[in-house]
């Protein structure tokens, strides 16, 4: 009995339904970059039945669709934006809510608020320094612009510095002190005293240091912000591209559910050219097997029915019939998801620059300003003088230099990078990177091009299997057929999954394939081979090799350059490996490794204290790449090890790496000569302000200016090749 | 001294216009598509405006 195929999937599980009918389906839209793109899609999806509207972000990638009614049809639509040359996959709606970015709206709120707030109160305080300097102004009016600015500058300094304060709340809870503290006490602080000061007819308010201080750190933490969201985003539309569809089969009708709701015993259908959705048995047909992702091995696996499968590993040439052994929470997957989890959660350990600052700075800043308070008492200079002086050291130490000395540098950093083909995920990455000093490189995808080329054969046994190699799709035939280059193609081609492709050249019937379906009795080792054959002649064996990208050699290179050792890791048989790293020159190396045999060896050596970048690419790695002190992944990964990995580099090469290990060095030097500036500055401004030397226009003008310093010690070339 | 108290005023109200034009940009999701807002104005039936949510 075979099973009546229906021609769509069902996808219902991945719109969103709003009760009345009506609903929303997002896609991700991948080549979509002009106007005529937006133009054709909207007008193809705008004029099916059902679809109420259509609109294409071009700055994601995402297509939302507003369905009518229910009798629209996902598969229709995504058909009808690749039959226009797009690549469409499904965003599953929980992604596509969590995809909104509340945090950065909140931030970009503040900012504005902020901004409007120091640059209003400007307009009041400007005259008053001019009163500080005994121009014309006189007590009252003094007060009363004192006043003015109280009225703009207060409820924006707590509007805007929602952010810090609950930042701060939520780590004191913790009983730690991160930056968020003295930032927070020092803004409830100064417009306490400011009030004080204004109320008892005072000269010195600060009400313009507040606000200006929550705007500097506001364009800091915005900035570090984007830098997150940014490569989240990419992040996120990647595991999206991974279309958590699987084919369910029941009584015989196909439909298309997410892959999390697959039970253990369901049938399910895996077409040629997808993903086994989860681990299972074959239970019906042939196909070839790549578990290069999961496994590093280069050679394909030939499957039929009973066949083990794991989920993750490409199906090539045949469709199979599957039964699910285990849920997708439970697969070979989600056993590595997991592995990755636990090294997120100790990575996110790493305390970063900034917070170190911190660590060093609050203590001794806040002793400083409680010293002043009680050493001003003691000498006789009365409680309010005693206060105003330890506020202007909180003010005048204000940390805005120290809270834009690392995001400012890693923003320029990532920028630079981003122009080199290489995603900076997060600012704590590249600190990290900075630090390493030993690389574990994967081998398939990483050094080798990850597809097999062909090995030393004479040109005309190529030219003779061309034509029968050009009429298939299996990879091997693939690679033969890039190297014959174009010519004839086979006639009365029959492709049988799992076994070759068998046609006629010129009248004469011949085959090409594995070597029992070309008629010889066995296999010569374990290398990847083709054989070929005419009916009733001698057979040809090819052999083929995942060959090492163009540059490895100088990149292994570069890499010891910068005083760091190198080392392979590799899932992939022993011959292979010992070939790449005899030509590479590299004595260390590991082959036919599991995935939890590599995140082993990277604990292994953390445990040696080695700071250990892993660059790898497969699902195999991406235990490894979290684990990792850093991690890099090559644009070409799987979306496990990208989400993995703290950098993705896009490109041909391998130099990406000491490219990207030269600029985090940079950054991070150029971070440290900014924490070392505002070090200096505050050994020059806290005596200054405990002395009662400081009055509101040098706060005004030493938080500005040591904050502009920074910022152009960010953006000053020169940076590391 | 009683300009002060007009004038303070109108110019407070004057940036607060200005904040207030920059929060219904972000509401109206004027943000959210950079690029293709860029395209979109340059063909009259895809200048629609900002989204609706």
């Amino acid at each position: 009995m075979s099973p009546v195929l229906a021609r769509h999937p069902d996808l219902e599980a991945f719109v969103r339904r709003d009760g009345e009918g009506g609903g929303r389906l997002e896609l991700l839209v991948a080549g979509a970059r002009c106007a005529a793109c937006i133009r054709k899609i909207e007008a193809a999806v705008d004029a099916l039945p059902g679809v109420a509207g259509a609109r294409l972000n071009l700055t994601t990638g995402k297509l939302a669709v507003d369905l009518a009614g229910p009798d629209a049809q996902p598969d229709v639509i995504m058909e009808t934006v690749e039959a226009l040359g797009y690549r469409a996959s499904l965003f599953d709606p929980a992604q596509a809510i969590a995809a909104q970015d509340q945090e950065g709206r909140e931030l970009a709120v503040a900012l504005g608020v902020a901004g409007f707030g120091a640059g209003n109160v400007m307009m009041f305080t400007v005259p008053a320094w001019a009163g500080l300097f005994g121009q014309e102004l006189n007590a009252s009016t003094l007060t009363l612009m004192y006043w003015m600015a109280a009225i703009v500058a207060t409820p924006c300094a707590l509007f805007a510095g929602r952010p810090f304060f609950r930042s701060a709340w939520a780590s004191l809870r913790r009983g730690k002190a991160n930056m968020d503290v003295p930032i927070s006490i020092g803004v409830i602080l100064t417009l306490t005293v400011s009030f004080s000061e204004t109320l008892l007819h005072g000269r010195h308010a600060y009400f313009d240091a507040a606000v200006t201080l929550l705007f500097l750190l506001l364009i800091g933490r915005y900035l570090d912000h984007r830098l997150r969201a940014s490569a989240r985003s990419a992040a996120r539309d990647l595991l999206a591209l991974q279309a958590p569809v699987a084919l369910r089969l029941h009584h015989g009708v196909e439909s298309g559910v997410p892959v999390t709701q697959v039970r253990v015993g369901d049938r399910l259908a895996v077409p040629p050219g997808q993903r086994i959705p989860v681990d299972g048995k074959v239970e019906a047909g042939l196909s070839d097997i790549d578990n290069a992702l999961i496994t590093g091995e280069t050679a394909l696996t030939a499957v039929g029915p009973g066949a083990q499968l794991h989920a993750g590993a490409l199906n090539l040439t045949g469709r199979l019939v599957m039964v699910a052994s285990a849920r997708s929470e439970d697969s070979t997957l989600a056993a590595i998801a997991r592995l990755m989890e636990a090294g997120a959660q100790s990575r996110s350990a790493y305390v970063r620059l900034a917070d170190k600052a911190a660590a060093l700075y609050v203590p001794i800043v806040h002793a400083a300003a409680a010293l002043t308070f009680v050493g001003a008492w003691a000498l006789g200079l009365g409680p309010r003088e005693a206060l105003l002086r330890a506020a202007a050291v909180l003010i005048v130490t204000c940390p805005c230099a120290l809270g834009l000395a690392a995001p400012a540098v890693q923003i320029a950093a990532s920028a630079r990078l981003f122009r080199k083909g290489v995603l900076v995920k997060s600012g704590a990455a590249l600190e990290r990177l900075a630090e390493v000093d030993h690389v574990v490189l994967d081998k398939t995808g990483v050094l080798t091009e990850g597809r097999p080329r062909l090995v030393d054969a004479p040109a005309h046994l190529v030219a003779l299997a061309a034509p029968l190699a050009r009429a298939s799709r299996h990879p091997l035939a693939l690679a033969l057929a890039r190297e014959a280059g174009v010519g004839l193609v086979a006639q009365a081609c029959v492709e049988t999954a799992g076994q070759g492709v068998e046609g006629l050249i010129q009248g004469r019937r011949a085959r090409l394939g594995r070597a029992a379906f070309v008629g010889v009795a066995q296999t010569q080792g374990a290398e990847t081979e083709l054989w070929f054959g005419f009916e009733g002649d001698l057979k040809i064996r090819f052999t083929f090799e995942d060959a090492p990208r163009v540059d490895a050699v100088q990149a292994v290179a570069d890499l010891r350059a910068l005083g760091l050792t190198v080392e392979i890791l590799s899932g992939d048989l022993p011959g292979p490996v010992s070939r790449i790293a005899a030509a590479l020159g590299i004595a260390d190396w590991r082959a036919g490794l599991t995935p939890f045999d590599k995140a082993e060896a990277i604990d292994t050596l953390k445990a040696r204290n080695r700071k250990v970048l892993m660059v790898g690419d497969g699902l195999n790695d991406a235990a490894a790449l979290a684990r990792a002190h850093a991690s890099m992944a090559p644009g070409a990964a799987v979306d496990a090890a990208q989400n993995a990995a703290d950098l993705v580099f896009t490109g041909e090469g391998l130099a990406a790496v000491a490219t990207a290990i030269g600029v985090a060095r940079s950054a991070r030097a150029r971070a440290l000569q900014n924490f070392a500036f505002s070090a200096a500055y505050n050994v020059l401004a806290v005596p200054a302000a405990m002395a009662g030397l400081v009055n509101p226009f040098i706060a005004a003008l030493a938080m500005s200016g040591s904050s502009m310093v920074v910022l152009l010690n960010a953006l000053r070339p020169g940076w590391r090749r | 001294m009683n300009i002060i108290l007009f004038l303070a005023p109108c110019s407070i109200g004057l940036g607060a216009l200005g904040l207030a034009a920059f929060l219904w940009t972000m509401r109206a999701g004027q943000y959210d598509d950079p690029k293709g807002d860029a395209a979109r104005v340059l063909y009259d039936h895809l200048d629609d405006g900002p989204p609706s949510d």
